[in-house]
């Protein structure tokens, strides 16, 4: 999947994810949860594929890809760090820790630092409203993270 | 000897993990037992230890404390402090004494989270161990109707916001002809300041499984689904252990515990969208396709996933079913107020001194959970606004800190209950900021299917903009207050439809942090 065209193994891997969920119902988000687990992204090239073995028009499979935030279309970085604001992480330094984040790291919300390393996004909430401000990093969550200890997580990664 | 150590996300936010991992590494003769959060995250991690007089907590504990504690005699129970008044030496700095004790916990009435915090999620025998099972033995027992009928009178209403009867829903879906039926377990809890389904499905998973199969032979339903966000892996995690323990031991499956109930569920995962807290988006999500909400009619109780009749309920109104049919449904009206019967698991989160879970009957005040038990802002300074509900929910001054929770008060203040968080700002909030986030988070997560929310919303941020910015100002408010009168009035569901409670709200009780001549300005305006 990653040279955008399938290459053998890929579409055999592909294959094989739909088939093991078969006797789902509604199985497309299943199917993209688990090819995104195993590639890292959802590379538009496997669209048709899916449309034709899940018999779905492609414009159904792209439309569901696309309405959904959690589903790349690119490889991101090594990392991938979350920062909440949403209102409760807002109330205790939110918005103050994004704009130290995207300065630490050089980068914007949303996309990946040079080097690769740490893809930098925003969500809003994570379920941990009354230790905030919270920061996952892959899905390990932080609490009452300050602008010093966002620092430090980041140490530990680069 | 045993010693509780919470696996719950947010404990482990805040490194829970590392003080269980140091304790089994310094006393391996010790059973370290991970539950769930005991709802009180401020003294997270918060370590019990079992004595002869009850489980004795320690809190907040830092790993790098713990060589200390065990060393002073934790294991040992000599810490405790708060039993014997220090005869063995004093209380240690971190001894809380017994939790059930707690000011915190006795003020509290719990129900649906009677287990969290206490058992060990993972095991069913705990569960068991802990009345689990009673309310469902006891439903297999009645006919459909009866469960049906018990719930009706319990007065419990959906937990998830909206506080519909849960009877008159699961009626509907019992009168339904159809050869299949389904339930369907709302876990997308999306509202900023909400946690509590988390923390069930973390930290007591049974019961929720337990209320769903309840629900399927209440209004014969064969198959449920539980759609959980993906912000919560642990909380899938947690579901996902729970659901294949309870097959091995026939909870689940073909003849539930012996009866004729065949019922089968799954764990469905979201991907990063708010809207699918919506029911009928959540349907559609279910069923594979982009998360657009449904216009209704056909409500889902008559055709809901795939167009089959369909029970759609939160986490916390499922989780309150066993606890209903256990102890029958009066126990449960007893509690509460008015029309809103029961307890509430409301949540302080945000800018608060003692954030948590505080499981109550309705009718306690806001003031008395902000302040009481919450402990007043983290920051040490005043409250200036809290918001109810989540981001569709109203921002209210402390002048509104005598209003009871309550469905229909909270309605009359121009307010909503919700899922019962509840989120603390000090008086560093710049309100009107508040206010254009509520526009700005519209914008994001609208799922397009109607104008007034996919198209009113980025005007709302546009609007507040130049109101800021002091351009036009009584222009603009004139048409903010129209722009929120449309998005109220012509949304399809509550993301377009509610948004305008926490802008207008905040523009009513904080007209200062529009500009200083607003209130002469916003005469008519709103």
């Amino acid at each position: 999947m990653q040279s955008g065209t399938t290459d053998v193994f890929a579409a055999a891997r592909i294959d094989a994810i739909v088939a093991a969920h078969r006797g789902d119902r509604g199985a497309l988000l299943p199917i993209l949860h688990q090819l995104q687990a195993e590639f890292g992204f959802v590379d538009p090239s496997v669209e048709p594929r899916l449309a034709d073995l899940l018999n779905l028009s492609v414009a159904e499979v792209h439309g569901v890809v696309t309405f959904y935030k959690d589903f790349r279309r690119e490889p991101p970085g090594r990392v991938t760090v979350r920062i909440c604001r949403a209102e409760a992480c807002q109330a205790v330094g939110a918005e103050r820790l994004l704009e130290h984040a995207e300065a630490s790291l050089g980068t914007k919300a949303g996309a990946t630092t040079e080097d690769g390393a740490v893809t930098l996004d925003e969500v809003f909430c994570l379920g941990n409203c009354a230790l905030g401000p919270t920061v996952a990093v892959g899905e390990r969550l932080h609490g009452r993270v300050s602008p010093a200890r966002f620092d430090a997580l980041l140490g530990d990664l680069r | 000897m045993k010693v509780f150590v919470p696996r719950d996300s947010a404990a482990c936010s805040v490194g829970a993990d590392e003080v269980a991992e140091r304790i089994a590494a310094i006393a391996p003769d010790v059973e370290v037992v991970r539950t769930g959060s005991r709802g009180m995250l401020w003294l997270e991690p918060l370590v019990e230890v079992d004595t002869p007089a009850g489980r004795v907590g320690y809190g907040p504990v830092l790993a790098e404390q713990v060589d200390g504690l065990v060393a002073a005699g934790l294991l040992d129970g000599g810490l405790d402090g708060g039993l014997d008044g220090g005869l063995d030496g004093g209380a240690h700095e971190l001894s809380l004494g017994p939790v059930d004790e707690l000011p915190w916990m006795r003020a509290q009435q719990r129900v649906t989270f009677a287990r969290v915090g206490v058992v060990d999620p993972r095991s069913a025998a705990d569960y068991e161990a802990h009345g689990g099972l009673a309310g469902l033995r006891r439903a297999l027992a009645m006919a459909p109707e009866d469960v049906v009928a018990e719930v009706t009178a319990s007065g419990l209403r959906g937990r998830g916001g909206a506080g519909f009867p849960t009877g008159i829903k699961w009626k509907t879906v019992l009168g339904a002809a159809s050869e299949l039926k389904f339930v369907c377990c709302n876990a997308d809890e999306g509202d900023s300041g909400t946690f509590a389904d988390r923390m069930l499905l973390e930290g007591d998973p049974f019961t929720l499984i337990e209320g769903m199969t309840i629900t399927a032979h209440a209004v014969g339903a064969t198959e449920g689904y539980v759609y959980v966000r993906s912000e919560y892996p642990d909380a899938v995690a947690a579901l996902r252990a729970a659901i294949d323990a309870a097959y091995l031991r026939g909870w689940l499956g073909e003849r539930v515990l012996g009866s004729d109930l065949r019922f089968d569920l799954h764990v469905r995962v979201g991907a990063g969208a708010y809207i699918c807290g919506e029911e009928t988006s959540m349907l559609e999500s279910l069923e594979g396709k982009r998360g657009t909400v449904r216009p209704k009619p056909p409500i889902p109780a008559l055709e809901g996933l795939f167009g089959k009749p369909t029970v759609v309920n939160n986490v916390l109104t499922l989780g309150s079913v066993p606890a209903i049919l256990a102890d029958g449904a009066q126990a449960f009206a007893d509690l509460g107020v008015g029309r809103s019967r029961g307890t509430q698991v409301f949540q302080l989160g945000g800018n608060v001194a003692r954030g948590g879970v505080v499981e109550t009957a309705f009718g306690v005040t806001l003031g008395e959970l902000v302040d009481t038990f919450g402990g007043g802002t983290s920051s040490g300074r005043p409250v200036r606004a809290v918001q109810v509900g989540g981001p569709l929910g109203a921002y209210l001054p402390v002048e509104k800190f005598d209003l009871p929770m309550d469905y229909e008060a909270f309605a009359a203040s121009g307010a909503m209950v919700g899922h019962g968080g509840i989120v603390v700002f000090d008086d560093t909030v710049d309100m009107s900021k508040m206010a254009r986030f509520a526009m700005e988070f519209c914008a994001e997560e609208s799922c397009g299917r109607c104008t007034p929310c996919r198209v009113g919303a980025v005007r709302g941020v546009e609007t507040i903009d130049r109101i800021r910015a002091g351009q036009d100002r009584k222009a603009n408010l004139v048409l903010l207050g129209d722009l929120c009168d449309l998005m109220t009035d012509g949304s399809l569901c509550a993301m377009g439809g509610l948004t305008p409670m926490p802008v207008r709200s905040a523009l009513k009780h904080f007209a200062e942090d529009f500009g200083a001549d607003l209130n002469a300005d916003l005469e008519g305006a709103t």
